[in-house]
């Protein structure tokens, strides 16, 4: 258990942390603290077990079908990442404190430093590839908001969205990899991946999966070419920087490749690969950083060199190579933090970074001085120093790597450059610096030692440097034992860890490298005046122009479909739908079926001719608009007929009220728009849209007659024969609306609610002019509400209203129920505003539509709800029989109180609307002489 | 019989479809109403055309088939409710840009503005 507590502790006090900052940095950076000790003491118990090779392990399900595990796994190497991670993770906080100004949002950065290094621990604690994918991701992107924490600096924001371009994108090919590893394993457990390399390496897959995985790997771990991002990352505020770009975020990438070196190392090109990249990053590094005037510039630049050198290591494959890797990683971690802590306090107390204008601090900080100059000492390689055990190692490896003939000293010579770089930096940090002169125009003068606290950290570090640099076997002995064996995945090769291994080849070139670093150092000015001859290629320039290109490349295709004109989509729609059913229909070959065609009588035939005369002279009339509107009623009403015909009473109920309505929604929005259509359209384009409807009409003919010619079997006997005994209906189509379907139903008002809100809302504050006159000019008449109408709607209501409710009792039973009965209702409440006007109506009908609907949706839902109260499922219905005086024997069925729901509802949205499109115009010039009174 | 449904319903959907690409807000509600005629029916059909077998228990020997029905009759209320929101989009239409043109004839906005366009691309 202790493990994912060690992980998502730091979580929990991302959500924490921010609490603290009322109570000042220091509240914070202790809160801020107390996952990592809490993380520690989980940890420490498990030292027994690691120390020889075992593992701990806590697994639990999470989505077994697609083999993601909570599955963490604490071996020698997650323990000395972990360690890593959470140790200098504190010295970070306490660093932190000082180094933020008052006034910064300090909440928030600790808040992400703790999200971060809670993603951290869960990729080097995962048990589980998918796992730790997940766990990679979340660092780029907590990365990315750490780096780009200045968010008002534009240069922080595009340094952190380069890193997250780079590394997000290294972690889909990771993910593409993993999910290849984990194809040919059969499992993403890590422990079944590590014992299955012999059968990955052997899998033609491999080579495609190495390659994924890598990419992941050299992205994270700013890798030739992909190292790009790491100095321009360095806009971050120094404790990032020392924190993610020195110890714990690039080591992930060379943390994976350990992690996964039993599973994928030890072939040729794993070798190639990585070897050679590492070579390349190496060298690259190491030279960049030489010319880089920046303080961080340069120690970014060290920092992809040194990686380099890891990656080398763990490709270079001989005997102790991987050892030496790991023995870097701990040495540069602690080296090259506290010399990122070091330059962010001259940064702090001098106000600049660039080494033009420092010179000469020792005078001023002296304390900081020793400090960084022992850092720098251990970074070039110094004996005495821990970076000069692994260098050593490095160079005695180097030699051992057996390349065909001139290529053997590639590998030596090669190193030994990489060396006389690195002491050549290395001499330009502590010179340059802090002696050469006195500083020139620095924005800080006079420079002094930071608060006491903010060198604790480095101190810290640079003892850990110094401890490990003298007594090598004793302080870090245990813990590389046991990373490396984790890493190897077994028995760890014989290996001494001492100061000197006597005057040996490797030493020679230690002292090559000194030498030749001190002499280039010296020759500078030369050296600079050869760099400055070529033209340094702007690595940020070409990203953005790479980056500038594809959007331009979106921009253009966005322009190409998407043209701003809604009817070129509602075109290409259509074109969309044809060209999307063509393809199967045509291979459907029948268009009469087996059935047949039944004989026509004549009042049917009538009846559709007239539709189809009705339709299209409505199409082709459409630009008079008042009559292409009676034509559609005309169309709307056969249908109404057609459902009648075809056994669906209930349908033709509908269909007719709906038409209603519908016609005077339509007679209401034509009376404020123009009552003519111009012509717009060219005739090509008229002839394209003709064409168009043309085979979309043929097309539904086919499929229509291919359908109504085919035999079938229905599933609507089980609604037969649950109807009555079931539902306690006989109108089976009620029934299913109400009870067998009743969720749909109970969906379906609620749309019409929302379409009725959001007609209110978009009418709300608008108001529009009718025109003066109707489309031939006539004014309009004065008697806005004639005396013949108003005294035929009067009585009209009560006895409309009785009409529904009966229409509403009978539902269950014969063609009826709640959406006929509600809009039986509205009509006649709509005939009412139409005969009477707008406030006389409302003077006398005071209610809120808005209420009405509420209070339908409210009765269909505890009409749903209250059969949990008896223990059934959602909208279980249940019925019973009473014997009223006068009806007689009656059935009373809960889902009754549903149908009310949905009459509510019905008359509650229809109405909204037409009174919203009514209510436009309140003023408007034709107001019945009454009313003005 | 099935010949003049299929072909009733091809007519709704040809006229449907000729008027709902018109520029014209008007004429495109039309389309939309007749092509939801054309929906309404053909679903319908798809329970096969039926004289005299309502499906009310007790009314028939046979019954046609009544899931169709229930959806239709949904479908003709919710096609209601869609038609009514269409009109007063058009309307709001007409009230902002004084045109019932579906494009509407506010100037063309650039798609980012120039402060994101130079975050975006870095220029």
């Amino acid at each position: 258990m202790s493990l994912p507590l060690v992980v998502f502790l730091p979580f929990l006090g991302a959500i924490a942390a921010p609490l603290f900052a009322q109570g000042g940095r220091t509240a914070i950076a202790i809160a801020s603290s107390v996952p990592a000790l809490i993380a520690l003491a989980a940890l420490f118990p498990h030292w027994e077990t690691l120390a020889d090779g075992g593992t701990v392990l806590f697994a639990k399900e999470w989505l077994p079908a697609i083999g993601i595990s909570f599955t963490f796994r604490l071996d020698g190497l997650a323990l000395l990442f972990s360690l890593l991670i959470l140790i200098i993770g504190l010295l970070i906080i306490l660093y932190a404190r000082y180094y933020l100004k008052k006034g910064e949002n300090i909440g928030k950065f600790y808040a992400l430093l703790l999200c971060f290094k809670g993603s951290m621990l869960g990729i080097v604690l995962s048990g589980n590839l998918l796992l730790m994918v997940i766990f990679w991701e979340l660092t780029s992107i907590t990365s990315f908001l750490l780096i780009s924490f200045w968010n008002h600096k534009q240069d922080a924001r595009r340094g952190a969205r380069m890193a997250l371009a780079v590394t997000g994108g290294g972690g889909l090919a990771l993910l593409a990899g993993i999910l290849i590893i984990g194809n040919i394993v059969g499992s993403f457990e890590l422990d079944d991946v590590l014992a299955a390399g012999d059968v990955i390496k052997a899998h033609a897959m491999y080579p495609v999966a190495l390659t994924l995985v890598l990419l992941g790997a050299f992205t994270k771990s700013a890798q030739f070419p992909f190292h790009f991002w790491l100095p321009h990352a360095m806009q971050a505020p120094t404790p990032v920087s020392a924190y993610l770009h020195s110890a714990t975020m690039v080591k992930a990438g060379v943390f994976l490749m350990a992690r996964l070196y039993p599973a994928l190392a030890g072939t040729e090109l794993w070798f190639y690969m990585v070897s050679f990249t590492g070579m390349a990053t190496l060298l690259i590094g190491a030279y960049v950083a030489m010319f880089k005037h920046d303080l961080k510039g340069l120690l970014a630049h060290s920092t992809v060199s040194h990686l380099g050198l890891i990656t080398l290591l763990f490709g270079m494959g001989t005997e102790l190579s991987a050892v030496a890797a790991v023995f870097h990683i701990i040495n540069h971690a602690t080296f090259k933090a506290s010399l990122f802590m070091a330059a962010g306090i001259i940064d702090h107390e001098t106000g600049t970074r660039d080494m033009r204008r420092l010179n000469g601090l020792w005078r001023y900080m002296p304390h900081t001085a020793t400090l960084a100059m022992v850092a720098a000492a251990s970074m070039a390689g110094v004996p005495l120093m821990n970076g000069f055990l692994s260098k050593e190692m490095f160079f005695a490896e180097s030699l051992k790597v057996n390349l065909p003939g001139a290529m053997a000293w590639l590998l030596p010579v090669g190193a030994t450059a990489a060396g006389i770089f690195a002491v050549a930096y290395s001499a330009r940090f502590i010179h340059d610096v802090f002696f050469n002169g006195k500083p020139t125009n620095l924005p800080v003068y006079p420079p002094h030692e930071p608060p006491r606290y903010m060198k604790i950290p480095v101190e810290i570090l640079v003892f850990a440097c110094l401890m490990v640099g003298m007594f090598p076997a004793f302080s870090v002995g245990p813990l590389l034992y046991s990373a490396s064996y984790a890493t190897l995945g077994g028995a760890v090769p014989d290996y001494h860890l001492a100061i000197l291994h006597g005057f040996n080849l490797p030493l020679m070139m230690s002292v090559a490298a000194f030498v030749g670093g001190l002499l280039m150092y010296s020759q500078r000015q030369k050296f600079f005046a050869f760099h400055a001859r070529f033209k340094e290629i702007d690595e940020k320039a070409v990203f953005e122009n790479v980056v500038t290109w594809l959007v331009n490349q979106a921009h253009r295709f966005t322009s190409l479909v998407e043209n701003g004109s809604l009817q070129r989509y509602a075109m290409l729609l259509v074109v969309s739908v044809i060209a999307v059913a063509i393809v199967p229909l045509a291979q459907l070959g029948l268009f009469i079926g087996e059935s047949g065609l039944s004989p026509v009588d004549w009042p049917t035939g009538i009846a559709a001719a007239v539709l189809i005369v009705s339709a299209i002279g409505a199409a082709m009339g459409h630009r008079e608009r008042f009559s292409a509107l009676v034509l559609l009623s005309v169309v709307g009403l056969v249908v109404a007929l057609a459902f009648a015909r075809f056994s669906a009473p209930d349908l033709a109920m509908t269909q007719l009220s709906v038409e209603t309505v519908t016609i005077v929604l339509l007679m209401l929005a034509l009376f404020y728009m123009p009552s003519w259509t111009p012509i717009e359209s060219g005739s090509n384009h008229r002839i394209r849209d003709v064409i168009l409807a043309l085979i979309a009409g043929v097309g539904m003919t086919l499929v229509t007659l291919a359908m109504l010619t085919q035999p079938f079997t229905s599933i609507s006997e089980f609604f037969l024969e649950n109807s009555k005994t079931g539902g306690g209906g006989t109108n089976v189509v009620n029934v299913i609306l109400v009870d067998f379907r009743g969720f749909d139903t109970l969906g379906e008002i609620t749309v019409l609610a929302i379409a009725a809100l959001g007609i209110y809302a978009m009418l709300k504050d608008t108001a529009l002019t009718p025109p003066p006159s109707d489309g031939q000019g006539h004014a309009w008449t004065r008697d806005a509400h004639p005396l013949m109408l108003k005294q035929l709607a009067r009585p009209l209501l009560p006895l409309a209203l009785m009409v529904s409710a009966y229409i509403f009792l009978r539902g269950h039973n014969l063609p009826g129920g709640g959406f006929i009965a509600g809009l039986i209702t509205s009509v006649a409440l709509v005939v009412q505003y139409i005969a009477c006007g707008m406030s006389w109506t409302q003077d006398r009908i005071s209610i809120k539509y808005h209420n009405v609907i509420g209070l339908g949706l409210l009765f269909a839902t505890l009409a749903g709800v209250g059969s949990f109260v008896f223990g059934y499922p959602f909208l279980t219905s249940t019925f019973e029989y009473l014997k009223w005086p006068v009806v007689g024997k009656f059935e009373i069925a809960s889902a009754i109180v549903f149908d009310l729901g949905v009459y509510l509802a019905v008359i509650g949205a229809t109405l909204l609307a037409l009174v919203s499109i009514g209510r436009l115009s309140p003023h408007s010039a034709i107001k019945s002489p009454q009313e003005k009174a | 019989m099935e010949l003049v449904f299929a072909l009733v319903i091809g007519t709704l959907t040809a006229t449907g479809v000729y008027l709902l690409l018109r520029a014209r807000t008007f004429p495109v509600v039309m389309g939309l109403t007749l092509l939801s005629y054309g929906v309404n029916l053909f679903l319908f059909s798809s329970g096969r055309l039926a004289t005299g077998e309502q499906p009310i228990l007790g009314t028939a020997d046979s019954y046609s088939d009544p899931l169709p029905q229930a959806l239709v009759l949904t479908a003709i209320v919710i096609g209601f409710a869609m038609t009514a929101f269409v009109v007063v989009l058009s309307l709001r239409n007409l009230a902002d840009n004084d045109d019932d043109h579906v494009d509407g004839t506010q100037p063309k906005q650039p798609d980012i503005d120039v402060q994101d366009e130079e975050e975006i691309t870095g220029k």
